[in-house]
């Protein structure tokens, strides 16, 4: 009997564009326009300011729990390497993708204070709502892209997820489908090597997770994902291969989350600091300032005024937030969107609603006048 | 007796039978290291090792096909799904193996694990972080399915739990978890599984619930006691399944009104299963329609609206009221 090696042609490439210090590999760097390149930093630049001020407002009980995404901002380096109509379906750690793409931030908070209406996008943004389920959304990106392909269209589509979710078997499940059908989609893994308190090593005994792709013949690349410029080249590469009927592509971005796994969570109780201090110094927006000055694209003027201006914009989209909770929803468009109509034991429960509703009010009232 | 909320009483539920039996392995995301998302398992793995507190991968349909295994070979696997929302990635694996090995295998294995989870609004939560679909376990023959509604009866309910012979999906009203403290015994109890209990003895009407809303029914019937001068019974079910219905028919046979009480979406939820009982068993006894106070048919809203959706003091009175005024 004899055994021989099969010949699989198979390795897995690491990509890193930009080092920890802003040093750049000209053999890769990506040609982007200086205004592509200001608008990126300006991103990522929102993505963290907004996250902070999230954190704050959650502190102060006025919005809710809601996954922080500190450290994670190259993601934005994937959203730009799309097309507008290239379609993003995201988890719940993408905030920085989905206000690149448009969703308006006033949305984001409202979601997050607790508002279903929150949920609702502009139309034709090619974004799924956020995905709270691990590891569950990966084959709607899947049947999305065979739609398009069906329907003859040339977009793709980019789908977001955490290390944790590679061990669920719907993300298996979609990994397969996607080669089976070659769909043209990107899996884009965020690496942030925490699954609330399970470290990465933990999570799976490979050593990549860039690896599982090989299982399903499909090209797997593992990116250092606090590199803009390396997150936007995998991302763009995987985009024109999809485009070109070249199938999926899997790309693990080795990336940390710097804050908690959302704002009920504690850190402090399964890691060191000491770890969060080393991946601090990995900063995935110092590095890319560093660039963008080494080319003096930026100067401390710049960032001055994008700093300004990110700050201005953060704040008007609270104004409008604050204006749609002071207007009141009301409670009654629970009932909304259940179904394309509603049916009649819904109708009903609505009326029973209404009532019970004015019952309240009539004793808020009846208490305010006694206290009178 | 020392006097604990719920999470204590389960950890210590889950210590104590730990401690008994070294075929009792708990295993699920995040409950070792972190101690579990809301600390119902702190401490426990320093106690007994990572051989039997395990830390898993994200993946509930393998933690409950795990624990299905071990089960087969004689442990007593505690598994736990972080929330019950995200436990329908498991729920093949209990329905098609966990609820059915017995009877496929004619009695030669059994599954004897226990599947927490955390159910239930009213904790300000995410999406998939509030609901209440117990029915789709109590639903599946083969498995038993029990919720308790106090620190006592969740840490003598899990006991009975860890030692039942068959597969026990045991669900935890999170908003219960650090509402209040009770005396909890230190020497062991149980609570059979499939029997309820009187929370409260009444005369006029029988008020039947079960999980978190037991609090609010007993809050309602304080009121209608006081504004109306109404006797409420209260039963609290603590099994869906079984069910035990001879406590509620008994107390419907005596009272002869009933409203239902639950979180859970009206629509075959358990007060429709309850309901139908009565009208099989008590119906001539019935001075009154039996009423129920749920939540509504739609998915739980985000936090804003949640107190509006679950059936709170204001939609209990009225469902009493109008029963009484039949």
């Amino acid at each position: 009997m004899p055994t021989e090696e099969i010949d699989l042609p198979y390795h897995i490439k690491y990509l890193s564009v930009l080092d920890q210090e802003g040093q750049v590999d000209k053999s890769l760097e990506p040609q982007l326009s200086g205004e592509l390149l200001v608008k990126l930093y300006r991103a990522m630049m929102l993505g963290r300011r907004f996250d902070e001020r999230m954190l704050i407002l959650q502190r102060q009980g006025k919005i809710g729990t809601f996954a922080p995404l500190k450290g994670q901002e190259a993601q934005v380096g994937a959203a730009a390497a799309l097309k507008p109509e290239d379609w993003i379906v995201p988890s719940f750690r993408e905030n920085a993708v989905e206000i690149w793409r448009g969703k308006p931030m006033e949305r984001v908070l409202l979601y997050y204070s607790g508002y279903n209406e929150g949920g609702m996008m502009p139309v034709g943004l090619n974004m799924l709502p956020v995905s709270v389920p691990v590891g569950s959304q990966m084959s709607h990106a899947v049947g999305i892209g065979y739609g398009l392909k069906y329907r003859g269209q040339e977009s793709v589509v980019a789908t977001f997820f955490g290390d944790g979710a590679t061990s669920q078997g719907d993300f298996h499940e979609a990994m397969n489908f996607a080669s089976v059908y070659q769909t043209p989609v990107i899996f884009i893994c965020q690496n942030n090597h925490w699954a609330i308190s399970l470290p990465r090593s933990r999570q799976t005994h490979s050593k990549t997770l860039a690896q599982k792709a090989i299982a399903y013949d499909m090209p797997g690349l593992q990116v250092d994902g606090n590199d803009i410029l390396a997150v936007y080249s995998a991302v763009k590469d995987a985009a024109d291969r999809a485009r070109n009927s070249e199938g999926p592509t899997f790309i693990e971005m080795l990336t940390y989350r710097l804050a908690m796994h959302t704002t009920a969570d504690d850190p402090k109780k399964y890691r060191t600091e000491e770890e969060v201090k080393q991946w601090e110094m990995r900063d995935p927006i110092i590095r890319f300032e560093k660039y963008l000055r080494a080319k003096n694209i930026v100067d401390d003027q710049l960032v001055q005024s994008i700093v300004e201006e990110v700050k201005t914009e953060i704040n008007a989209a609270e104004r409008r937030w604050q204006e749609v909770v002071e207007n009141g929803i009301d409670p009654l468009t629970m009932f909304e969107n259940a179904y394309a109509e509603l049916p009649e034991n819904l109708r009903d429960q609505r009326e029973m609603l209404k009532k019970e509703l004015e019952e309240k009010r009539g004793l808020v009232e009846k208490a305010a006048v006694s206290r009178d | 007796m020392p006097k604990m909320n719920m999470v204590q009483a389960i950890n210590m539920a889950l210590r104590q039978e730990m401690e008994k039996d070294d075929s009792v392995i708990l295993l699920g995301e995040d409950i070792g290291v972190n101690g579990g998302v809301f600390r119902v398992t702190d401490g426990l793995l320093d106690k007994f090792g990572s051989q039997r507190v395990l830390d898993t991968p994200l993946a509930e349909s393998a933690i409950a096909g795990f624990s299905i295994g071990m089960a087969i070979l004689g442990l007593r696997p505690v598994c736990e799904m972080q929330f019950s929302g995200f436990s329908y990635f498991a729920f093949h694996q209990m329905e098609a193996h966990a609820s059915r090995m017995s009877a496929r295998s004619q009695g030669l294995y059994s599954v004897p694990m226990v599947l927490r989870a955390p159910y239930g609004g009213g904790v300000r939560a995410l999406e998939h972080h509030s609901e209440s679909r117990e029915i789709y376990w109590a639903h599946t023959p083969g498995l038993k399915m029990v919720i308790p509604s106090t620190p006592r009866t969740a840490r003598a309910l899990l006991v009975s739990a860890i030692r039942d012979p068959d597969p026990v999906i045991f669900y935890e009203p999170k908003a219960v978890y650090r509402a209040f403290r009770e005396e909890v015994p230190e020497e062991e109890e149980t609570f059979p599984i499939g029997k309820s209990r009187i929370a409260q003895e009444g005369t006029d009407i029988t008020l039947i619930t079960y999980g978190a809303s037991l609090r609010t029914v007993l809050e309602a019937a304080t009121e209608l006691n006081e504004q109306d001068g109404v006797s409420c019974e209260v039963i609290d079910l603590l099994s869906l399944s079984p069910l035990d219905d001879q406590l509620f028919i008994e107390s419907v046979k005596k009272t002869g009104r009933a409203v239902v009480v639950h979180e859970a979406h009206s629509t075959y939820g358990a007060g429709a299963e309850v309901i139908a009982r009565i009208v099989e068993k008590a119906l001539l006894y019935l001075e009154a329609p039996v009423r129920r106070a749920t939540g509504f048919d739609i998915v739980i809203p985000l936090y804003q609206r949640e107190q509006d959706y679950l059936p709170g003091v204001l939609r209990i009175k009225r469902a009493v009221r109008e029963t009484l005024a039949f």
